[in-house]
C-alpha cells in the first residue's frame, strides 16, 4: 500500500489509516482503556468541577464569600482566610469572581467546540465523500480561511463589528478556525469511503447520506473526538487572549481574560491578581488537553499531518 | 494554484471590511469626526463611490505596489510596517531558533529514549507547555526572570538583544513543545517502518539509518509544522509584544485596535494573511521536494 | 558431509504485551546446507516471519524478546554476538528479502541512492565505482534499462521490478544465507514466477542457501528441496518437498493440501480447515492443532507432541503420524 498524499494539508489521512488499521475499535475496549488511564480520571474530575463552578457557582462559596461583597476600602487585599484569593481593585472578593469566570469560558469552549464539530462533520464529509466540485469548492474555501490566522482575523472582525458577549466571540472564533477540523474529517472520510462495507452499501443502493451517517462517520469519529477536546481548550485560550487584548468581552462581563488584563496594570505590586485567573485558565485548558490525550491513547489515534 | 487562494484571502479580508455594518468610513475612523475634505480625499483614494469589484481591483493594484492603505491622519500603513518590521522580525527569528533547536532536540531525544524516564519527562513537560496559554507563560516568565530574579529586562527594547530573550522564549518554548511532541510521534512511527528495518537488515550502520533514512522520512510533518508555526507567530507576536512592550507590528496592531485605527488594523491583518499564503506555498514546494510521492499540481 | 551453513536450534521468541505474553516461536530447529532451498510453510501467525527476523536480530525489542535457542552460522552464534558484530554479518553473510518491496524500499530516496549507499558503506567503493557496480547488479537480476532505473523512486516502479531491486541489494554483498520472507506474496501471479525463477537461478549460480518463507504450497514445492511446516510457533513437519506433498505425515499438512481445490474434481463447497487459527495469548493445551484435528484424541489434548523422525529424513510432531491421509 503506497501512500500518495497530494499535499501536506490532506495528510491527516494518516490517522484515518490508523483508525482503519484496527478492525473497528470496540467501544468496550475503549472504555476499558480509558478507565485505566489516570489522566482521563484527572481530566474528568477537573471538568466536572469546572462545570459545577459554571452552572452552580454558589456551591463553591461559603457564607462570607459573595460576589457582590465589594467594599472599596478593602481594595487589593492579599489572600487571607477571609478572602481566599484576596480582593480585586474594586474590593470585591477575588475568589468568587474568578470562579464566576468559569461560566464564560465554558460557554465559549462548548459553543466553539460544538459548532466546529458540526461544521466539520457536515462540510468535511460532503467534501470527502462526494468529491468533485463540492470538494473543490469547500477545500478552496478552507484554504482561504486557513490563511488568515485565527487571532488576527478575530481581532479584525471584532474591531470592525464592535465587541460582543461570549456568544459573539465564540462565533468569531469558529469563523476562523473551522478549516482545521473540517480538513481532518475530509481526510477521514476519504480514507473510509473505500472500505469494503461502504462499497457494499453503495451497491445495495443506500443513499450517500445514509452511508455517511451509518458507516463512514462512526468509524472515523475517533480523531474528531480527540481534536474536539483540544479545540475546546484552544477556544478558551483564544477568548482569554482576545479579551486581554481588548477586543473580546468587555466589562462588566466576568472573564479570566479581563481579570488578567486588569491585573497586568498592577503586576508588580499585586502579582496575585494575575496569578489566580491565570491558574484557573491554565487548569481549565489543561483538563481538556488531558482529556484529548487520554482519548487519543484509548482510541489509538495519531494526529500526524502526513505519512 | 496559489493565486486563487491569495486572491480569495485578500477578498475575504477586504470583504469583511466592506461588509461591516454602517458607513465604512465612519467604521474605519472609529466614529471619530472627520472633516469633509478628509472624507472626500478618502473617497477618492479608495474609489469608494465605485462598485465593489472596481474597489477590489484597485485595492489589489495598490497592494501589488506595496500600498497597504493609509491611516486617516495621513500616514501610509506601509511606512508603519517598514518602521516596525525589524522588531517583530528579530522576535520571530529568536522564537524560531528556539523552536528548531529545542523542538528537534526534544523530539529526537524522546524518540530515541522512548519508554525511559527521559521520554516521560519530556512528554510531561511539553504537555504542560502547550497547555499554558501564551498569555500566561509570558507573564510567568516576566515575573520570574524579570521581576523576581531580575536577570532579564521586563519590557522595551533598550537592552539590545537581551530584551528579546524572554519574549522569544515565551513563543519559542510553546512552539518547541508542540514540535517536540509531533516530531517524536513522527520519528517513532518512522523508526518502526519496514524500510528502516530493511535498511538495518542490509547491514547499514545505525548512524546512517537514523541520520539519513529516518531523518528524511520524518521531515515532511516537521516542515509542515514550521509553516503552521508562522501562523501562530503572527498571533503570538501580538500577545508577546503587548506583554513585553516591544514596538513591533503586533503592538502596532493593538494600538490600532485601541485607537480605532481601521486602515492600520486591516492593513496589518492583510499583510499577515499574504505572508501566510506564501509560507504555505513554500512549505508545499519543500514537501514535494522531500517526498517524491507528494505531487504538487 | 559438509557442515550445514546455518544451524538453528530451539529458537524461542516471546512477545510481551499488556494483554499477556505470546510465544510466537516455540522451539524451532533446522539445519540448512549450502545451496539448499528450505521452504517454511505456514499461515500468518505461525511464527515464520518472526523466526527469520529473530535470526537477523531485527525484531523490535520490546515487545519481542528472544528467550532461547541458538542460530549458528559457521562458528558464529548469531543470537549472542555483539550488535556491532551482527551488523557486519547482516547483508554480507545473512541477508533478508522482505515481502512488500514498496514498503521495504525507502520511498524518499531513488533506487540508485539506496544501492550506492549500500555499496559504499559495505564494500568501501567510491561513488563512481558504486554506481557502476549498482547498474551491473540491476542488470544481473534482469532489470531492463538499468541505468535509467537508478534515477527512479520506489513508488514509480512496478512490484516486480521493485522486488528485483530488493533482490539485487540482498545479494550485493554475496551472502551465504538468504532469508526470503514471502518475497512474492504481494506480486501478481505472472510476476511471481519470474521472481522465483530469479531466486532459483541465483541459488544455483552462487550456492547461496535460502530459507523461503511462504504460505503458498505451490511456491514451496516448486522451489524447495525440503519443506518445514510451521503451526503456532513450532515446526510440525519437515522433510523432502516432494514427499511431503504426496505423503504428508501431519494432519495440518494434510488439511493444507486438501484445501487446495483440484481443477479436475467438482466439489460443492471449498474445503477448509475447520476451526480457526489458535489464539496465541491463550494457546490450546497439549497439541496446538488438536481443536481442529480430525485425529485428535485425549492424549493430544493433554500432551504436546515433539518433532520426531517417522521415516529417515522425515519428522513429524504428531502422535498419529502414521494415520495421516492425503
Amino acid at each position: 500500500m503506497s501512500k500518495r498524499p497530494t499535499s501536506y494539508m490532506e495528510g491527516a489521512a494518516d490517522l484515518a489509516d490508523m483508525v482503519e488499521g484496527q478492525s473497528i475499535t470496540l467501544w468496550s475496549d475503549v472504555r476499558r482503556k480509558l478507565k485505566r488511564d489516570r489522566r482521563f480520571w484527572i481530566a474528568a474530575v477537573m471538568i466536572a468541577i469546572f462545570v459545577g463552578m459554571a452552572i452552580v457557582p454558589q456551591l463553591f462559596f461559603t457564607e462570607s464569600l459573595d460576589p457582590s461583597n465589594c467594599n472599596l476600602s478593602d481594595s487589593t487585599l492579599t489572600p487571607s482566610s477571609a478572602h481566599w484569593f484576596g480582593t480585586d481593585i474594586q474590593g470585591c472578593d477575588y475568589y468568587t469572581r474568578v470562579v464566576y469566570g468559569t461560566r464564560t469560558s465554558l460557554i465559549v469552549g462548548l459553543v466553539v467546540g460544538g459548532l466546529i464539530v458540526t461544521l466539520a462533520l457536515t462540510l468535511g464529509s460532503s467534501s470527502g465523500y462526494y468529491g468533485g466540485k463540492t470538494d473543490m469548492i469547500i477545500s478552496r474555501f478552507a484554504d482561504i480561511w486557513f490563511s488568515v490566522p485565527t487571532t488576527l482575523g478575530a481581532i479584525l472582525v471584532l474591531t470592525l463589528f464592535g465587541g460582543g458577549g461570549p456568544l459573539v466571540v465564540a462565533l468569531v472564533l469558529v469563523f476562523f478556525s473551522w478549516p482545521d477540523m473540517t480538513r481532518l474529517v475530509r481526510s477521514t472520510v476519504i480514507s473510509g469511503k473505500h472500505r469494503g462495507y461502504v462499497r457494499a452499501a453503495k451497491t445495495m443502493g443506500s443513499p450517500g447520506r445514509t452511508i455517511l451517517r451509518r458507516h463512514v462517520l462512526p468509524n472515523g469519529i475517533a480523531p474528531v473526538l480527540v481534536f474536539a477536546s483540544y479545540t475546546v481548550g484552544g477556544a478558551v485560550a483564544g477568548e482569554a487572549t482576545l479579551t486581554f487584548l481588548g477586543v473580546g468581552l468587555q466589562l462588566p462581563s466576568i472573564s479570566w481574560g479581563l481579570q488578567i488584563a486588569i491585573a497586568q496594570t498592577r503586576f508588580t505590586s499585586d502579582p496575585y491578581l494575575l496569578f489566580f485567573p491565570s491558574l484557573f485558565l491554565s487548569l481549565f485548558i489543561g483538563a481538556f488537553v488531558l482529556l484529548g490525550e487520554s482519548l487519543r491513547d484509548a482510541l489509538d489515534v495519531k494526529l500526524i499531518q502526513d505519512a | 494554484m496559489v493565486v486563487p487562494v491569495l486572491l480569495g484571502t485578500i477578498l475575504l479580508v477586504f470583504g469583511m471590511v466592506f461588509l461591516a455594518p454602517g458607513d465604512p468610513i465612519a467604521r474605519l475612523a472609529g466614529n471619530k469626526p472627520l472633516s469633509p475634505s478628509t472624507v472626500a480625499a478618502i473617497k477618492a483614494r479608495y474609489h469608494l463611490d465605485q462598485p465593489f469589484l472596481i474597489q477590489f481591483w484597485e485595492y489589489i493594484k495598490a497592494l501589488s505596489h506595496g500600498d497597504f492603505g493609509a491611516t486617516f491622519t495621513g500616514r501610509d500603513v506601509s511606512e508603519i510596517i517598514k518602521e516596525r518590521f525589524p522588531v517583530t522580525l528579530k522576535l520571530a527569528l529568536g522564537a524560531f531558533s528556539i523552536d528548531v533547536v529545542l523542538g528537534l532536540t526534544l523530539s529526537i531525544v524522546a524518540a530515541v529514549k522512548r519508554r525511559t524516564w527521559i521520554d516521560s519527562t519530556i512528554l510531561a513537560g511539553t504537555l504542560v507547555m502547550i497547555t499554558i496559554p501564551t498569555l500566561v507563560l509570558g507573564f510567568v516568565l516576566q515575573y520570574v526572570f524579570g521581576i523576581k530574579l531580575g536577570w532579564l529586562p521586563v519590557a522595551g527594547i533598550q537592552a539590545g538583544w537581551q530584551s528579546y530573550v524572554l519574549p522569544a522564549l515565551t513563543l519559542g518554548l510553546i512552539y518547541a513543545a508542540s514540535l517536540g511532541r509531533l516530531g517524536r510521534s513522527d520519528i517513532l512511527d518512522n523508526l518502526s517502518g519496514e524500510h528502516i528495518r530493511a535498511a538495518t537488515a542490509r547491514g547499514l550502520p545505525r548512524r546512517r539509518v537514523l541520520g539519513h533514512h529516518v531523518l528524511k522520512n520524518s521531515l515532511v510533518p516537521i516542515v509542515t509544522i514550521f509553516g503552521l508555526d508562522l501562523a501562530y507567530l503572527m498571533g503570538g507576536a501580538v500577545i508577546v509584544e503587548s506583554i513585553f512592550n516591544l514596538p513591533g507590528l503586533g503592538q502596532s496592531l493593538i494600538v490600532g485596535v485601541r485607537t480605532s485605527n481601521g486602515p492600520l488594523v486591516v492593513g496589518l491583518v492583510m499583510l499577515s494573511a499574504i505572508i501566510f499564503v506564501f509560507t504555505t506555498l513554500i512549505v508545499d514546494l519543500l514537501c514535494a521536494r522531500i517526498d517524491p510521492r507528494i505531487s504538487y499540481e | 558431509m559438509p557442515e550445514p551453513v546455518l544451524l538453528v536450534d530451539g529458537l524461542q521468541v516471546e512477545f510481551r504485551t499488556e494483554d499477556g505474553t505470546v510465544k510466537a516461536v516455540d522451539g524451532v530447529s533446522y539445519a540448512l546446507d549450502r545451496g539448499e532451498v528450505l521452504a517454511i510453510l505456514g499461515e500468518s501467525g505461525s511464527g515464520k516471519t518472526v523466526h527469520a527476523r529473530a535470526i537477523m536480530r531485527i525484531l523490535d525489542s520490546p515487545p519481542a524478546f528472544i528467550t532461547g535457542g541458538t542460530a549458528r552460522l559457521g562458528d558464529l552464534e548469531l543470537l549472542s554476538i555483539d550488535e556491532a558484530d551482527m551488523r557486519v554479518i547482516r547483508g554480507a553473510r545473512v541477508a533478508m528479502l522482505f515481502q512488500d518491496p514498496h514498503t521495504a524500499l525507502d520511498p524518499v530516496f531513488t533506487v540508485g541512492d539506496q544501492m550506492v549507499e549500500l555499496l559504499r558503506a559495505r564494500r568501501d567503493l567510491s561513488t563512481r565505482e558504486a554506481r557502476v557496480e549498482a547498474i551491473d547488479l540491476l542488470e544481473r537480476v534482469g532489470i531492463p534499462s538499468a541505468r535509467s532505473r537508478m534515477r527512479a523512486y520506489p513508488h514509480q516502479l512496478s512490484g516486480g521490478i521493485a522486488q528485483r531491486v530488493m533482490v539485487a541489494m540482498a545479494v550485493a554483498l554475496g551472502p551465504d544465507v538468504l532469508l526470503a520472507d514471502e518475497p512474492t506474496s504481494s506480486l501478481d501471479v505472472t510476476v511471481q514466477a519470474q521472481v522465483l525463477e530469479l531466486l532459483a537461478a541465483l541459488v544455483a549460480e552462487t550456492q547461496m542457501a535460502m530459507v523461503l518463507i511462504t504460505h503458498n504450497l505451490a511456491v514451496a514445492v516448486g522451489l524447495a528441496r525440503r519443506i518445514a511446516v510451521m503451526y503456532a510457533g513450532r515446526i510440525v513437519e519437515i522433510g523432502p518437498a516432494r514427499d511431503i506433498y504426496t505423503n504428508p505425515k501431519h494432519p495440518y499438512t494434510a488439511a493444507l493440501l486438501r484445501s487446495i481445490p483440484d481443477i479436475e474434481v467438482r466439489e460443492e463447497r471449498l474445503p477448509a480447515i475447520m476451526g480457526s487459527p489458535p489464539n496465541l495469548l491463550r494457546p490450546p493445551s497439549g497439541c496446538a492443532f488438536h481443536p481442529r484435528c480430525p485425529l485428535a484424541d485425549d492424549r493430544c489434548r493433554v500432551e504436546a507432541p515433539t518433532l520426531d523422525e517417522v521415516v529417515p529424513g522425515r519428522a513429524s510432531a504428531c502422535f498419529h503420524a502414521d494415520k495421516v491421509q492425503r
